[in-house]
């Protein structure tokens, strides 16, 4: 059992439940002991779970119909009445059909709608482009008040979704859609928005990663220890907005060298984010972003997508070695500037 | 309650009053949107001097009757009645549209005392009342929620959206008023793009229409009254939906438990106000031009000296 929490997700249930799953049942957990929490959907209260929230509080629970819109509308409205509306919907349905509401009803006005998107990225990769998501990093970053947060597992998806209600206004809360393993074991873990998780030590190369390329950059940090004989530092950047600067800073001082991985185009994403920090930093690193490369994904499951963009251990394996044969310029004032 | 001879010439002289700050306001800001404006001072008069329960020295108390201008871009309309009802200083109203200042063209509810909700973009006011009217209910307030909406306005497919969930959870807290004065920016409305029979399209969405005019005082005090009795019982909820039994996430089939429709007796109810835009300024009437405008001194003069001669 979790000591933080109380509730007992393990690797072995967080294995044999989706993380919107985890995060339906979380809800519902939330929902007995803050009764200013309501749940609001679009005709997706099954697919994204919130049915468990439902289900416990139907006096609670607003389900709008087929009208994106209107859900995110309604959930302003929610808000200014005093209450805390989980909002959720498949993310591309939220960041771009309804992107105005959530810029100008929730995000203008300040307030705390927790917008849970799933089927974030390629995660539902056999719906076709219609259904994927590989831009709602770049929207959400640039909406000033939202919190944009990309969690690595659903264990993860627990703390962020607990996390979250402290934070006074708007926050996006982007998962997938399968049966990703977890990275990690259980809830004990120190899970802070806006603080980084470093997940493996290592001094030759950091690679900055969020949601499902977490487990996949750590399976490919070991490959690269046993058959390279490199160190390589994992960094789980699980809240793109506002990043973690130190982490950032710590890792292009440390390890001279940069791999950002993301399940989301390359531009806008959690790579330019970073990107950002180093360029204002002023300090030279090499560095690669790696995702989808600005163009709409293949057909196909996950699984198979995910292997095809290079998102998976190997991809990130091929990647790191690439990086390693790079030159970039040895600075010996390092220390000076 | 119909309303007295007094309290009409009440409200009279303080939408006439209010008309004329409405000028002043296009001339201090730059410009403004003042044809939309003055169609709606005669609403907003009776909604803030005699139906809208609202504490101007308590701007935040949790009880207050909320009201939602869909139609943002009157705010040049809307922001001095609420320097009138005493939230600010109307000296305050000639900073508008200037640096720094907290009156735009568009009210902003987070820098305007007594705006709880900012608006602007068209088509978006309704769906935030559903949401308001939702949560007050599940919260055993009595409030109401009054929601101002242009005519050209109701091209925007969210307006229905919106529509079609008051009328679901049957939201009678809830009070959709519209401002047809049959213009929008690029011409009539029935010559852009038709919304007649505007009427039928809100009965075919579950509402009872009270058509007014909406400048008469009398008219609109019965169908507010009618409105406001309609929404005697929104505190009651409607419970939770019989329809669905509790199932498994993901089982196919289990539908989803979620708040009902409420009371089923009684529609909720819409006003359909018949305007004019740019009443009570003889050449702003009907007239496109106004739908935006700014003035000099002799524009104004003329604006104001037309209102003068209305009483």
């Amino acid at each position: 059992m979790s000591v933080i929490t109380g509730t007992n997700w393990t690797a072995y249930d967080a294995a044999t439940m989706t993380a919107r799953e985890i995060y339906g049942r979380t809800l519902a957990e939330m929902g007995k002991t803050n009764d200013k929490i309501v749940g609001v959907t679009a005709d997706l209260a099954k697919t994204t779970a919130i049915v468990h929230f439902a289900n416990a509080y139907p006096d609670r629970f607003f389900n709008v119909g087929i009208a994106e819109q209107n859900l995110f509308g309604i959930s302003a409205g929610l808000a200014k009445a005093g209450l805390i509306p989980f909002a959720s919907t498949m993310a591309v349905f939220a960041c771009l059909r309804a992107g105005e509401q959530i810029r100008t009803d929730i995000a203008y006005q300040n307030l705390p709608v927790k917008i849970i998107a799933t089927h974030a990225g390629i995660s539902f990769g056999h719906a076709g482009t219609t259904h994927h998501c590989t831009e709602d990093f770049a929207v959400m970053r640039s909406i000033a008040n939202m919190t944009v947060i990309c969690p690595a597992d659903g264990i993860e998806t627990s703390r962020a979704v607990r996390a979250c209600v402290d934070i006074p206004g708007p926050v996006y809360i982007r998962i997938g859609r399968g049966f990703e393993p977890p990275c990690y074991k259980d809830e004990n873990y120190d899970f802070e928005i806006g603080k980084a998780v470093t997940m493996r030590d290592g001094t030759d190369l950091t690679i900055i990663c969020c949601g499902i390329a977490v487990l996949q950059s750590l399976e490919a940090a070991k490959t690269l220890a046993e058959q390279d004989g490199l160190s390589v530092r994992v960094i789980n950047m699980h809240t793109i907005k506002p990043i973690d600067r130190e982490a950032i800073i710590k890792a292009v001082t440390e390890t001279r060298r940069i791999l950002t991985v993301e399940e989301h185009n390359v531009v806008g994403g959690l790579g330019d984010a970073v990107a950002s920090v180093i360029a204002e930093s002023g300090k030279g690193c090499a560095f690669k972003k790696h995702g989808i490369y600005d163009e709409f994904s293949l057909i196909g499951y996950a699984e198979d997508l995910y292997a095809h963009y290079g998102l998976d251990a190997n991809g990130i394996v091929d990647q790191v070695r690439g990086m390693m044969g790079l030159e970039f310029e040895e600075d010996e004032n390092w220390d000076d500037e | 309650m119909p309303i007295t001879p007094d309290e009409k010439k009440r409200l009279k002289n303080i939408a006439q009053e209010l008309r004329l700050t409405m000028i002043d306001v296009m001339a201090w800001s730059g410009g403004a949107h003042i044809g939309g404006s003055l169609s709606i001072a005669d609403i907003l008069t009776i909604l803030y001097f005699k139906y809208l329960n609202v504490k101007p020295d308590d701007p935040q108390w949790e009880d207050r009757d909320r009201f939602i201008l869909s139609k943002g871009h009157s705010a040049a309309g809307f922001i001095p009645v609420l320097a009138k009802k005493g939230y600010f200083p109307e000296e305050e109203l000639r900073s508008f549209n200037h640096f720094g200042s907290p009156f735009a063209m568009h009210p902003d509810s987070n820098k305007v005392i007594g705006c709880d909700v900012s608006t602007g973009s068209l088509g978006h006011g309704l769906s935030m009342a559903v949401g308001l009217g939702l949560g007050a209910r599940y919260l055993g307030k009595t409030y109401k929620i009054v929601c101002l909406l242009g005519d050209g306005e109701c091209c925007e497919g969210s307006v229905w959206e919106a529509a079609m969930a008051l009328s679901h959870f049957r939201l009678k807290n809830v009070i959709p008023v519209v401002d047809r004065n049959r213009l929008m920016i690029d011409g009539f409305t029935e010559d852009i793009m038709a919304l007649e029979p505007f009427a039928d399209k809100w009965r075919a969405f579950g509402f009872e229409v009270l058509e007014v005019n909406g400048h008469d005082f009398d008219e609109l005090a019965a169908a507010f009254d009618k409105a406001w009795a309609a929404g005697e019982d929104a505190g009651d909820s409607g419970g939770s939906g019989e329809s669905g039994k509790a199932g498994e996430a993901g089982n196919a089939g289990d539908a989803v438990k979620t708040a009902k429709s409420g009371k089923t007796g009684g529609k909720p109810v819409m006003i359909l106000a018949n305007t004019v835009k740019g009443k009570g300024v003889d050449f702003m009437e009907n007239n496109v031009v106004y739908h935006y405008a700014s003035g000099d001194s002799a524009l104004c003069e003329k604006a104001k000296a037309s209102i003068m001669r209305e009483s």
